[in-house]
C-alpha cells in the first residue's frame, strides 16, 4: 500500500466540490428555451379516470401544452417493465397489471400522474395545474396487505385475480416439513417487516432536451445507472434508439435503490422534449417523492424453526407475504425471492428451510430495493427467530447461535447460496470483546436500580453483494447480466482518466477507484481522473446498487489496469532494451528488475503516443478496456450489538453503546466503509425506531411529509463502535465482499432484540416507537 | 407559492399601516409555520409584512418580578439569554429544546403564540407562568389569549409586541419531543408563583390545544414533588391520538412530563 493506495484513509477528493456548494446537479443544469413540468397527480388511492379538461389551463400565459395518459397510448409510448420474471409455484409466469406513465383510464395509488403541464416557469406550470379539471369516479380501495388477500377484496389488476402477482416457493417442502416432525422444540413468530420511504437528500429530477436536426435526445437524471436507463428507455419504452438517446447522471445526492428504476417523469419528459420541441425539466418536491419514489420492504411473515435436542436448527419454514404497491417497480420481483428467501440460512448451518413468498397488489405506492433489498427482511427475520429461541429454549443468544454457525467453507446452503468464506464466530468475538458481553448483568442489574430497564440484543447478519454472476442471475429470472465494464485511458503524459459503468451517488468513487491506479501505477491519486455517468462517454455499465461497485466495478477496472500495464511493460521492455519478463512497476517506474534502469510512467506514456520508438507491430496509445463478469456473489457478513436503556415511564429508547464487527474482506478505503457503515446502521435504527410509511384505509398516505415521516436524526442513534474482522473473498482478485448496506441489513434486529430483552417482552413490531414500546411495557 | 407582495416593516405602526392597506395580508415574524404553508400553496397571501427586522421587537430584558421577552426574539436568543437563564431558567430551556437548530435561529415568540399550534412550546410557559401578551393595543392575559386550535383572542392585524412574564419561585419543563416534527408530543410546564399558586400546564396533549391541569395542579398544591402526581387520574378522553402517540399515552405522558418538570424546577 502506497500512502494513497489500497487501504489508505484518503481523504474524498469529491468532497471539495459538494461541501463548497458546487456539486453539479441534476436540477442545477439549465438549457436555453427550458419549460417546466408539473404532474397532476390522483387524489384517489383508486379511481377511474373519466375526463380531463384543460381547456382553461391551455389560455393561461407561459402554458405551452397538457399532455395526458391518452397521448402517451395514441403515441405508441410503452409501458413501464419488470425486469426479473418470477415462476409461481404452479409453474405459471407472474401476473402484472400494466403501469402506463401516466394513467389513461384507472388510477391505483395516491399520486399517480394523469397528466402534465408544461409551462414556461414552474410557477407558472404549478398555476395552470390547478386549472385542469379531472373528474374521477372512485373505486373500492384495499391499502393493506392482509386485506387484499381476502376474498371480496377490491381488485386492482384483472391481470392479477385475488390481486396476486405470484406464489413462489424455494426449498424442499417434504424434507421441512420431515424435519419440524422430529423437532424437540419448535419456535414460531409473526413478524412485520414496515415500509419505508427511501428520502435521498436530493429529490429526483430530469431535464430532457430534442434536437430536431439530429433527432437526438439528451436526458439528464438522477440516475444510480444511466446506461440501464437508456437500455429501458429505448428497447421498452419506444421514446428513441440506443445511439440517439444520451443518459447523463451528474452528481446525484443519494439514491439507496430509489434512483435505480426507470420512473413515470423521467419517460414523460423525454417524450414531452419532442412533443413540445423545448427542453423540459422535472424536479420533484418533497411530497412527490413521498408519494413516488418506490418505498421499501414491507412483508408480513409467520416464520418457524426447529431445534433438536441439542439444540441445532433443524429446519425453517417461512411463509411471506409482500406487498408491491399497485404496480410492479423495475426490480421488484426479485427483492422478496432472490434477494431474500436465498438468505433466510443466515449465519446457520440449516439443513432444511422451505419458504413461501407471495406477492401481493395493494392500492399504495409501489415497492422496490431499498438499501438491503429483500436481505434486510431476511436478516431480521433469522435474527429476531434466534433471540427468541434463545429465550425460549433458555439458552444465552450468543451460544445458541455459536452452537449453529456454519464454521466449514464453501458452504451450500438448502436455498441456492453458496456462502464462499467467512469466520462467523471471529467476529461475533469481536463483538463480544467490544461491548463487554460478560459485564451486561452487572450493568443491567445497576441501570434496574436507577429505575431504568437495560437490554442487549445481537445480530449475526449476512449479506449476497458483488451483485451479480450473470449466468447465474439469467438462469434464476433477470432481464440483464450484473457485469461491469471499465477502461482506463493513460494520456500521453501520464496523467490517467478511469471510465466506469458503476456510479458514484455519495459512494466516494473518484477517491476509492483512484486509490486502485495509484497502488498499481505509483501515481498520486491527483493525476487521476474518474469519469462516470454519461452513456456518451463510458461505453456501458450495469450502474450502482447491491453493494457491487468495489467487488464488480472496481475489479474491471483492476482487469482493464492489467492490460495497460502488460502494454506498459512491453514498451518500457523495448525502451530499456531488457526482457519484458524483468520489468517491475515501482514507485511509478518501470524498472528492470535488479539493476538501475528505468523508465517513468509519463515517458512510457509519451512514447505510445508519439509511436515514434514501439515494438514493431504494436499499435499506438495507451488505453485498455475490460468487462468483469463475477463468478459468484460475495458475501459480507458481521456481528451488530446494541445496549440500551428504555424509560418506563415513556417508552423511549436510549442507546447505551452499538457494536459492529464486520468482516468485507478487503478494504480500499478504511475511512470511506466506515462512513458506509456508520450510514447503513442509521439507516437500520431508524427502521427499528423511527420510520414508517403509512397509508389510512382509505389508500390516504399519512407520512408525506417529515412532520409526520420520522427520519433519523444525528441525536436519534450512538456513536458506533466499528471493527473489521476479515477473511477475504476468494471469487475476486483484491478479495472484496463490499459494505454499501450491511448496517442496514443487520441494524434494526440488534436494536429491537435489545429492546425486547429490556421490557421482558418479545413481541414488538417496528418501528418501536416509544407509544409502542409503553403500551407493550404495560400490555397485561 | 402564490405571487404576493413582501413588505419589511420598519416599525410596529408601520407595519399596522401596511396590514390596514393591504386585503388579506399576513404578518411574517421567523416564517417557520407561514413560510413551508405558502410554499405549499395552503396559503395564499396578497401581502406579507415582515416584523422580524423591527429593532423595538427584538430583545430580552429582565426588570424587577418581570422578563420581558420582545415578539420577534428568536428562539435561540431566548435559549442563550442571561437574563432569561437567571430569572426563569425553565424557560430558557424550553426555548433550548423548540424544533431544531434552523428553526431555533429563525423562529420567534410572538409567531409561535399567534400560530397557537396545539403542540407549540411556548403556549405551556405563558400559560403555567400567567404570562401578559402585549400588542400594540391592548394587554391580554395568558389565560384569555390562546383560545383552542391555531386560535387566539388577537383581532384582524393586531400585533403582538411583547410577551411580560411575571418570575416565579420555581419552574420546570419536561418535553417529549415528537419524533418526526420536533414539536411536543406531550410536554408540561410547572410554577409555582410567588403569590404562591401553582400551575401546570400541558401543550401537545388536548384536542383543544394548551390547557391547565387543575388534578395535577392540586396534587402539588398539597405536596410539592413528583410522587404527589403518582396518584393523579389523567383521563384520555378528549387528548390528541395520532400515529406517533395514542389518547391514553399521552394521558401518561402529561403525568410522567408534570413529575419531571417538577423534580426539573427542583
Amino acid at each position: 500500500m502506497g500512502v494513497e493506495g489500497i487501504g489508505a484513509r484518503v481523504v474524498r477528493k469529491e468532497d471539495k466540490r459538494f461541501i463548497t456548494g458546487k456539486g453539479r446537479y441534476v436540477d442545477d443544469i439549465k438549457l436555453l428555451g427550458m419549460t417546466y413540468a408539473h404532474f397532476i397527480r390522483s387524489p384517489h388511492a383508486h379511481a377511474k379516470v373519466k375526463k380531463i379538461d384543460a381547456s382553461a389551463a391551455l389560455k393561461l400565459p407561459g402554458v405551452v401544452a397538457v399532455l395526458t395518459g391518452q397521448e402517451l397510448v395514441d403515441d405508441k409510448v410503452g409501458n413501464l417493465i419488470c425486469g426479473w420474471a418470477i415462476t409461481s409455484k404452479d409453474g405459471s409466469p407472474m401476473k402484472m397489471g400494466a403501469w402506463p406513465a401516466m394513467a389513461p383510464e384507472t388510477v391505483r395509488f395516491v399520486g399517480q400522474a394523469v397528466a402534465v403541464v408544461i409551462a414556461d416557469s414552474k410557477n407558472l406550470a404549478r398555476d395552470a395545474a390547478e386549472a385542469v379539471v379531472v373528474d374521477y369516479e372512485e373505486l373500492p380501495v384495499v391499502a393493506d396487505v392482509r386485506a387484499a388477500i381476502k376474498a371480496g377484496a377490491p381488485q386492482l389488476h384483472p391481470e392479477a385475480p385475488g390481486n396476486q402477482v405470484y406464489d413462489w416457493v424455494i426449498g424442499d417442502e417434504a424434507a421441512t416439513d420431515a424435519a419440524f416432525a422430529k423437532a424437540a422444540n419448535v419456535v414460531k413468530m409473526d413478524l412485520t417487516n414496515n415500509r419505508l420511504a427511501p428520502n435521498p437528500m436530493e429529490p429526483r429530477s430530469a431535464v430532457a432536451s430534442y434536437d430536431t436536426a439530429e433527432e437526438h435526445f439528451t436526458l439528464y437524471t438522477t440516475s444510480q445507472n444511466p446506461h440501464v436507463a437508456r437500455l429501458v428507455l429505448s428497447a421498452f419504452y419506444n421514446i428513441a434508439p440506443e445511439h440517439k438517446l444520451r443518459v447523463i447522471a451528474p452528481d446525484v445526492g443519494g439514491g439507496f435503490g430509489s434512483k435505480i428504476y426507470i420512473y413515470p417523469e423521467e419517460m414523460v419528459a423525454l417524450w414531452a422534449s419532442k412533443k413540445t420541441g423545448r427542453p423540459v425539466k422535472w424536479t420533484s418536491d418533497r411530497t412527490e417523492a413521498f408519494l413516488t419514489d418506490a418505498h421499501g420492504r414491507d412483508h408480513v411473515t409467520h416464520a418457524e424453526m426447529a431445534f433438536d435436542a441439542n439444540n441445532k436448527i433443524t429446519g425453517l419454514k417461512v411463509k411471506t407475504y409482500a406487498n408491491f404497491g399497485a404496480y410492479m417497480s423495475l426490480f421488484s420481483s426479485a427483492v422478496p425471492t432472490y434477494l431474500y428467501a436465498t438468505l433466510l440460512s443466515g449465519q446457520y448451518n440449516i439443513p432444511q428451510i422451505h419458504a413461501e413468498v407471495i406477492g401481493v397488489y395493494t392500492n399504495t405506492t409501489p415497492v422496490d430495493a431499498y438499501r438491503g433489498a429483500g436481505r434486510p427482511e431476511a436478516s431480521y427475520l433469522v435474527e429476531r427467530m434466534m433471540e427468541t429461541a434463545a429465550r425460549q429454549l433458555n439458552v444465552d443468544p450468543a451460544a445458541l447461535r455459536k452452537n449453529n454457525f456454519i464454521t466449514q467453507f464453501p458452504h451450500q446452503t438448502p436455498v441456492i447460496m453458496a456462502y464462499d468464506t467467512g469466520d462467523f464466530n471471529a467476529s461475533l468475538d469481536a463483538a463480544m470483546k467490544a461491548i463487554d458481553y460478560a459485564g451486561f448483568p452487572a450493568r443491567k442489574a445497576k441501570a434496574k436500580a436507577d429505575g431504568k430497564l437495560r437490554g442487549i440484543g445481537l445480530s449475526c447478519y449476512i449479506e449476497a453483494c458483488g451483485i451479480a454472476p450473470s449466468k447465474a442471475v439469467g438462469s434464476l429470472g433477470a432481464g440483464v447480466g450484473l457485469w461491469e465494464s471499465a477502461e482506463v485511458r493513460v494520456n500521453p503524459v501520464g496523467t490517467i482518466e478511469v471510465l466506469t459503468g458503476s456510479h458514484s451517488h455519495g459512494q466516494g468513487h473518484e477517491t476509492v477507484f483512484a486509490q486502485l491506479i495509484s497502488d498499481r501505477l505509483g501515481i498520486p491519486i491527483s493525476q487521476v481522473s474518474i469519469v462516470h455517468g454519461d452513456t456518451d462517454k463510458v461505453q456501458f455499465g450495469m450502474g450502482t446498487y447491491g453493494s457491487r461497485s468495489a467487488a464488480v466495478g472496481l475489479t474491471a477496472i483492476l482487469k482493464a489496469v492489467e492490460k495497460v500495464e502488460t502494454k506498459a511493460k512491453k514498451i518500457a521492455a523495448h525502451a530499456l532494451e531488457a526482457s519484458e519478463a524483468d520489468i517491475v512497476i515501482e514507485n511509478g517506474e518501470f524498472k528492470v528488475t535488479g539493476t538501475d534502469k528505468a523508465i517513468a510512467l509519463p515517458m512510457v506514456a509519451l512514447a505510445a503516443y508519439t509511436a515514434h520508438n514501439l515494438p514493431d507491430g504494436m499499435e499506438p496509445g495507451l488505453k485498455e478496456s475490460a468487462f468483469y463478469d463475477p463468478s459468484n456473489f460475495t458475501f459480507p457478513a458481521g456481528t451488530y450489538i446494541c445496549e440500551l436503556e428504555v424509560d418506563p415511564g415513556t417508552g423511549k429508547t436510549s442507546f447505551v453503546n452499538f457494536v459492529a464487527a464486520d468482516d468485507f474482506g478487503r478494504l480500499i478505503n478504511p475511512m470511506i466503509v466506515e462512513g458506509q457503515v456508520h450510514g447503513g446502521l442509521v439507516q437500520g435504527i431508524g427502521q427499528a425506531l423511527l420510520e414508517h410509511a403509512m397509508y389510512d384505509a382509505n389508500g390516504q398516505p399519512v407520512t408525506a411529509s417529515f412532520m409526520d415521516y420520522a427520519m433519523p436524526r444525528a441525536d436519534d442513534v450512538p456513536s458506533f463502535n466499528l471493527s473489521h474482522t476479515t477473511t477475504l473473498c476468494p471469487g475476486n482478485p483484491l478479495g472484496i465482499k463490499g459494505c454499501g448496506e450491511a448496517g442496514a441489513i443487520g441494524a434494526s434486529a440488534a436494536v429491537i432484540n435489545a429492546i425486547t430483552d429490556a421490557i421482558g417482552k418479545n413481541n414488538l413490531e417496528m418501528p418501536a416507537t416509544p407509544d409502542r414500546v409503553w403500551r407493550t411495557i404495560h400490555a397485561a | 407559492m402564490y405571487q404576493t407582495t413582501y413588505h419589511r416593516a420598519s416599525s410596529v405602526d408601520e407595519a399596522a399601516s401596511l396590514f390596514g392597506k393591504s386585503s388579506e395580508a399576513k404578518f411574517l415574524a421567523g416564517g417557520q409555520t407561514l413560510l413551508p404553508v405558502m410554499k405549499q400553496r395552503l396559503a395564499g397571501p396578497s401581502d406579507v409584512i415582515d416584523v422580524a427586522k423591527i429593532k423595538e421587537l427584538i430583545g430580552v430584558e429582565a426588570s424587577g418580578d418581570t422578563l420581558t421577552i420582545k415578539a420577534a426574539t428568536p428562539h435561540y436568543d431566548v435559549a442563550t439569554s442571561d437574563a432569561a437563564k437567571k430569572a426563569i431558567p425553565a424557560l430558557a430551556y424550553l426555548a433550548s429544546q423548540i424544533g431544531d437548530p434552523a428553526v431555533r435561529y429563525r423562529g420567534t415568540i410572538g409567531g409561535s403564540i399567534a400560530n397557537n399550534d396545539p403542540a407549540a412550546d411556548y403556549p405551556a410557559a405563558l400559560l403555567a407562568l400567567g404570562a401578559t401578551v402585549k400588542t400594540n393595543k391592548r394587554s391580554i392575559a395568558a389565560e384569555d389569549f390562546f383560545k383552542g386550535l391555531f386560535t387566539t383572542a388577537l383581532e384582524d392585524g393586531e400585533i403582538i409586541t411583547a410577551v411580560s412574564f411575571p418570575v416565579p419561585t420555581k419552574a420546570g419543563y419536561a418535553k417529549m419531543r415528537h419524533p418526526a416534527s420536533r414539536f411536543a408530543l406531550t410536554a408540561v410546564f410547572v410554577a409555582q408563583t410567588k403569590a404562591g399558586e401553582i400551575r401546570v400546564a400541558a401543550t401537545g396533549a388536548s384536542q383543544s390545544g394548551v390547557m391547565r391541569v387543575g388534578a395535577i395542579e392540586s396534587a402539588l398544591k398539597a405536596n410539592w414533588s413528583p410522587s404527589a402526581i403518582d396518584s393523579v387520574s389523567i383521563p384520555a378522553s378528549g387528548l390528541l391520538a395520532d400515529i406517533h402517540g395514542t389518547a391514553e399515552y399521552r394521558a401518561n405522558l402529561v403525568k410522567v412530563m408534570a413529575q419531571r418538570a417538577v423534580t426539573a424546577a427542583g
